[in-house]
C-alpha cells in the first residue's frame, strides 16, 4: 500500500456507526420483526407499483407485514427498465413513505413570501384560495399568465388542468437544465430523439463512449445493468472526463479532458475517422446528408490541433478512434442526459450524434436500437381552449429550435423590468424545487416577489414549498394510482402504479388535487372519472387487459408489431428531417441562423486560485430530493468538495476539513463543506454531488448538511438554440475561516 | 456444503443497493449496516487504478469470532454460515474484536449482529438480499461443494483473492479481480 492510496468506506459500516438520525424517526425501521419471524416475500401480500424516486419509473413489487405496515421493494422480473433489480433509491422508497418529516396538511401561508410562516388550512378553504386567485389573473391578465412547473408522474394531471384553463406554458426542467440540448440534437441529426430510457443499446455493444456521463454513478438502473453486461462480454469503455468517475475506473481508456474542451475532441476524432476512413462508408452513402461538407468541415481538426486544447495526447486520440471504428456498427458514443454544461450543448450533442452516424451505430446492433410502445387512450374530454398567448410571444425570436418551454423564460418573464411580451403573475410547481434546480436563485426569488400566486404541490418541505402562498401535500407514489407507464422500450409494455397504503396524514393523489381544483374553476368536464382507477380501468380494457389483471402482474409486455429492432440490411430507412436523410449537415438549423456543424469554441478559464465547479449525481440519491430520506440519507448525507491532492497541498487543506467556497461573483456556500482529497479529480477543477447544502430547516436530517452546487451557479451560458442553462461556467475558491466567509458576505 | 459469495470488482459501482437492500431485509437498526462498500484508489492523476468491492462478514472457515465467543453464541451453522445465537449473546463485544474484517455491530437489543448471507432466504432457495438486488450482477452466490452452482462456476473461469489472508482465517468472501 503506497501513501497516495486512498480508501473510503463509501458506505456506513457497523461497527463505527453514527447513532440514529434526527428528526424524530424510529431507531428501527419497522415495528414488526420481519426477518427474525423468517417471513419471506413470497408468503406476503404484494401490490404492483412503479417508482417515482427517479425518472427511470422502475417497475416493482411492494410488499407489505402481516401487520399491514410496508417493508419493502423489489423490482419486476418483467420490467424492461428494470429487470426485476431496483436500484438503491428505489430500494430505499421505502423511506419517503416513512420520513416524518413530510408535508402533512394544507398549509396556507400569512406572512411575507419566503418567511415561512403558515397556518394550516383544510382542502377546501386552499383550493378555494387558489381557484379564486386563478380566476383573478384569468381576468385580469388572461389565462397565459399562469405557469406550471412540473416534473414525474404527477406531471400529467396539473397538465392537463393548465391546458383546460387555458395556458400552455408548462415547463418541466428535465428540459433546459437537463436533457433539451440532447433532444434537439438528435432530433436534428436523425429526425428522432433518444427518449427516456434512451435507446441505447448498451447491453450488446462492443465500444461504450462516454463523454462526461458518469454511468453507475447517476443510477440509471438499465443502463446501468447494460453496462455490466457488456462488461462480461468484453466490450471496451472509453470514458472522457476531467474526473476519474466509477465509469473511467471500468474503462479500458480513460480520457482526462480539460473541461469545456469536449467539441474539440469530437472534430478531432471525425477527423480522424474520416481521414483514416474507418466511417461505415455503406451507412453513411446510404442514409446520410452532408458527408463532403462535414470532411471539408473537420479536415483542419487533427489530433495535434485538438491535443493543445483538450490537453490530450494525439495518440490516445487515434488509438481511441480506433477503438471505436473496430467495432462499428456495434459501437455507442453515448448521448448523456444532464447536458447543459456550456451554453454549446446542442452543438456538442450535434457532434456527438454525428460520430455515431459516421459509425453507423444508429439502427444497429450494440448502438441504437428502434423504441416500440403501446399507446394508451386519453379519456373523453372537450378539447383545449387554444391560448391566444405561448411562450414564444414572451420574448418573440428566443430560443427557435427549443421544442418544450424552457422553464428559463417563463421565470425571466416573471420579472416586469425584462419586458416580456405579456406578464406572467401565478405559479404552480408540482415536484420540482425550482430553488435547487434552477441556476441563479436570485433571479428565481426576484420572479417569486412579483407574483400574484404560487402553490407548491409536493411530498416533503423543501426550499421551494417556504415561498408558497399556498402549499398543497401531496401523499407518496406508495399511495396513490398514477397513470399507466407506456415507456418506449425493447418491447411495447405498461406498468401499473397503485397505492400499497392508504395515504398518510392529510395527503392527497395528485389526481384528487387537479379534480378537486377543476371543480371549482367550473373545469370538470376535463375529469371525467371521478377516480382515477376508473380512468385506468377503462383505459387498460382498451389495451386487452384491466386493472384487476395488472393489479395481479404489474407489467405486461406486447409483442412488437414489426420485427424491426434494428435496421434491415436492405431496409430504406427514412428520417424525419429536411433530408429524409441523417444530417450530417444540418439545414434545419441553418435555417434558423445556427452553425449546420458543430465548431469549437473556446470557453472561459478560472481566474487565478479558482476552479471550475463541476457537479454530478451519486447513486444513492436523486437529485436533491432525497436528501431527506432516512434510508438514504444513511448510505449518503453530506456532499464533500473533491480537490486535487496538489491543489489542496497549496492551500493546506485537510481531509474533512470545513471549508466555504465563493464564486467568480461573490456568493458564499450557504454552509461548510468538508474536503475530500483525492486524485480522481483535476487540478484546474472541483467536483460536489448535487442536491446536498439544503436551507429548508424542515427536513431535519439534510438541512445544512453539505453545500448547495446551485447556490454557487450565478453565471448561466445559455444555448441560443434551445434556452438550455449552462451550467458548468462557474468557478470557486475556498474560504478556510469563519471570519473570512462573513467578510465576504 | 460450503457457502461462498464472490463479488465481481469490475463490475460494482459502489451504488450500495446491497447495503440499504439488507438493511430493509433484515430490519436493521438505523445507523447500522452488515454490508458497506469500500473504495480503493491508486496512483496519481492521471494514471489511476480503483477498486470497488461490496464487503460483509467473510463467513471464515477459521473464525476467530467463534473461537473466541465466551458463549457458544456465534456458531458455525450449516453450510459454514457463521451466525449469531442471540439469546445466547451477552453482548460482550470479543467476536467484534476478534473480527479482521470488521463485519459485526452491537445491536442495540444488546447482542450482536453481522450478515447471516440471508440464510432464512437460502433455506427457502432464494439468493440474499444483497445478491438479488445488485443492478451489476457483481455478487454470485452458491455452495462450493456444488460445481455447477454460480460461485463455483464464477471462480474456476476467473481470476480472484481474499481479505487479509494473512490473518489465516480462511475467509469465504472471494473478489473477482
Amino acid at each position: 500500500m503506497t501513501n497516495r492510496r486512498e480508501f473510503i468506506k463509501i458506505s456506513l459500516l457497523g461497527a463505527g456507526a453514527l447513532a440514529a438520525g434526527a428528526g424524530g424517526y424510529s431507531f428501527f425501521r419497522q415495528s414488526s420483526s420481519v426477518p427474525d419471524s423468517g417471513i419471506l416475500p413470497t408468503d406476503l401480500k404484494r401490490t404492483p407499483t412503479y417508482c417515482e424516486v427517479c425518472f427511470w419509473k422502475c417497475a416493482g413489487w411492494v410488499y407489505k407485514t402481516p401487520e399491514g405496515r410496508i417493508w419493502k421493494i423489489t423490482g419486476n422480473d418483467e420490467d424492461q427498465h428494470c429487470n426485476g433489480r431496483f436500484c438503491p433509491r428505489g430500494t430505499g422508497g421505502v423511506g419517503m413513505y416513512y420520513d416524518t418529516d413530510r408535508l402533512k396538511t394544507p398549509l396556507i401561508r400569512v406572512e411575507e413570501r419566503g418567511r415561512q410562516v403558515f397556518r394550516e388550512a383544510s382542502w377546501d378553504e386552499a383550493l378555494d384560495h387558489i381557484a379564486s386567485k386563478m380566476k383573478a389573473i384569468a381576468s385580469q391578465y388572461g389565462p397565459e399568465s399562469m405557469a406550471l412547473f412540473t416534473h414525474g408522474s404527477g406531471s400529467s394531471n396539473f397538465t392537463n388542468l393548465m391546458n383546460a384553463y387555458g395556458t400552455a406554458n408548462i415547463a418541466e426542467p428535465s428540459y433546459a437544465q437537463c436533457r433539451g440540448p440532447r433532444d434537439e440534437a438528435f432530433f436534428a441529426t436523425f429526425g428522432e430523439e433518444v427518449y427516456s430510457p434512451e435507446i441505447t443499446d448498451i447491453r450488446d455493444t462492443r465500444c461504450l463512449v462516454l463523454i462526461g456521463s458518469h454511468i453507475g454513478e447517476n443510477m440509471h438502473n438499465g443502463q446501468i445493468q447494460e453496462m455490466s453486461d457488456a462488461i462480461d462480454k468484453g466490450a471496451s469503455i472509453i470514458t472522457v472526463d476531467p474526473r476519474f468517475s466509477t465509469a473511467a475506473g471500468k474503462s479500458k481508456y480513460w480520457l482526462p479532458i480539460k473541461p469545456s474542451t469536449d467539441i474539440a475532441l469530437l472534430l478531432a476524432w471525425m477527423n480522424e475517422i474520416i481521414s483514416k476512413e474507418y466511417y461505415d462508408k455503406k451507412y453513411v452513402e446510404k442514409y446520410c446528408y452532408g458527408f463532403e461538407q462535414l470532411r471539408n468541415h473537420v479536415k483542419d481538426f487533427t489530433p495535434e490541433w485538438a491535443y493543445g486544447i483538450t490537453t490530450i495526447a494525439p495518440d490516445l486520440i487515434r488509438k481511441t478512434a480506433k477503438e471505436m471504428a473496430n467495432a462499428s456498427p456495434a459501437v455507442l458514443i453515448h448521448p448523456g442526459r444532464h447536458v447543459t454544461w456550456y451554453g454549446d450543448d446542442t452543438q456538442r450533442i450535434r457532434a456527438i450524434a454525428i460520430l455515431n452516424a459516421l459509425m453507423g451505430s444508429w439502427g444497429r446492433r450494440g448502438g441504437f436500437y428502434r423504441p416500440a410502445r403501446i399507446s394508451v387512450a386519453g379519456a373523453r374530454i372537450p378539447p383545449y381552449k387554444e391560448p391566444s398567448k405561448t411562450w414564444q410571444d414572451l420574448f418573440p425570436g428566443k430560443y427557435p429550435v427549443a421544442g418544450s418551454v424552457p422553464t428559463n423564460i417563463l421565470i425571466d418573464a416573471s420579472i416586469p423590468e425584462n419586458n416580456p411580451g405579456y406578464p406572467v403573475k401565478g405559479w404552480i410547481i408540482n415536484g420540482t424545487n425550482l430553488l435547487s434546480t434552477i441556476p441563479d436563485i436570485n433571479t428565481t426569488t426576484k420572479a417569486i416577489q412579483n407574483l400574484d400566486l404560487i402553490v407548491a404541490i409536493d411530498t416533503m418541505p423543501m426550499e421551494y414549498t417556504g415561498w408558497a402562498d399556498v402549499v398543497l401535500p401531496e401523499c407518496t407514489y406508495l399511495e396513490r394510482y398514477d397513470i399507466i407507464r407506456t415507456s418506449p422500450h425493447r418491447k411495447p409494455q405498461i406498468a401499473l402504479r397503485m397505492p400499497a397504503a392508504e395515504p398518510m396524514y392529510n395527503t392527497k393523489p395528485g389526481y384528487w388535487i387537479a379534480r378537486e381544483l377543476s371543480k371549482k374553476l367550473g373545469l370538470e368536464a376535463y375529469f371525467p372519472y371521478e377516480k382515477q382507477e376508473d380512468l385506468l380501468d377503462w383505459q387498460l380494457k382498451q389495451l386487452g387487459t384491466s386493472l384487476s389483471e395488472m393489479k395481479n402482474i404489474g407489467v405486461k409486455t406486447f409483442e412488437r408489431e414489426y420485427d424491426d429492432l434494428y435496421f434491415a440490411p436492405d431496409e430504406q430507412a427514412e428520417f424525419a428531417t429536411d433530408s429524409g436523410k441523417i444530417e450530417l449537415y444540418s439545414s434545419y438549423l441553418e435555417q434558423y441562423g445556427f452553425d449546420p456543424m458543430p465548431s469549437y469554441v473556446p470557453h472561459e478559464e478560472p481566474p487565478e486560485g479558482f476552479y471550475r465547479l463541476i457537479y454530478g449525481r451519486a447513486p444513492m440519491h436523486t437529485f436533491g430530493r432525497t436528501s431527506n430520506n432516512p434510508n438514504l440519507t444513511e448510505l449518503m448525507d453530506e456532499n464533500k468538495v473533491w480537490i486535487n491532492p496538489k491543489v489542496a497541498r497549496e492551500w493546506g487543506l485537510r481531509n474533512d476539513q470545513e471549508i466555504w467556497l465563493r464564486n467568480q461573483d461573490g456568493h458564499v456556500s450557504d454552509f461548510p463543506i468538508k474536503v475530500r482529497i483525492t486524485e480522481r479529480i483535476r487540478w484546474d477543477s472541483v467536483y460536489m454531488v448535487h442536491g446536498f447544502g439544503h436551507t429548508q430547516k424542515q427536513m431535519t436530517r439534510c438541512y445544512g448538511k453539505g453545500a448547495s452546487d446551485t447556490g454557487l451557479i450565478t453565471k448561466v451560458l445559455v444555448d441560443p438554440i434551445m434556452g438550455g442553462t449552462g451550467m458548468r461556467s462557474n468557478f470557486v475558491t475556498f474560504l478556510t475561516e469563519k471570519e473570512e466567509q462573513e467578510a465576504a458576505l | 456444503m460450503r457457502y461462498a459469495m464472490a463479488v465481481d470488482t469490475r463490475k460494482c459501482v459502489g451504488c450500495s443497493d446491497c447495503v440499504v437492500a439488507c438493511q430493509t431485509e433484515n430490519n436493521v437498526p438505523h445507523g447500522f449496516c452488515r454490508d458497506w462498500v469500500v473504495e480503493v484508489m491508486d496512483g496519481t492523476y492521471p494514471q489511476l487504478e480503483m477498486e470497488i468491492r461490496s464487503e460483509r462478514c467473510n463467513h471464515c472457515v477459521n473464525a476467530p469470532c467463534v473461537r473466541c465467543c465466551p458463549t457458544g453464541a456465534s456458531h458455525f451453522a450449516e453450510g459454514g454460515i457463521v451466525l449469531v445465537k442471540k439469546t445466547e449473546c451477552i453482548g460482550c463485544g470479543a467476536c467484534i474484536a476478534s473480527c479482521p474484517y470488521d463485519a459485526r455491530y452491537p445491536h442495540p437489543d444488546g447482542y450482536v449482529d453481522k450478515c447471516t448471507f440471508c440464510e432464512h432466504r437460502i433455506l427457502k432457495g432464494m439468493k440474499p438480499a444483497c445478491v438479488e438486488v445488485c443492478p451489476t450482477k457483481c455478487m454470485y452466490f452458491g455452495d462450493l461443494d456444488d460445481p455447477n452452482s454460480d460461485v463455483s462456476v464464477v471462480l474456476k473461469k476467473r481470476k480472484y483473492k481474499t481479505l487479509i489472508p494473512e490473518a489465516g482465517t480462511n475467509p469465504q468472501l472471494y473478489f473477482l479481480i
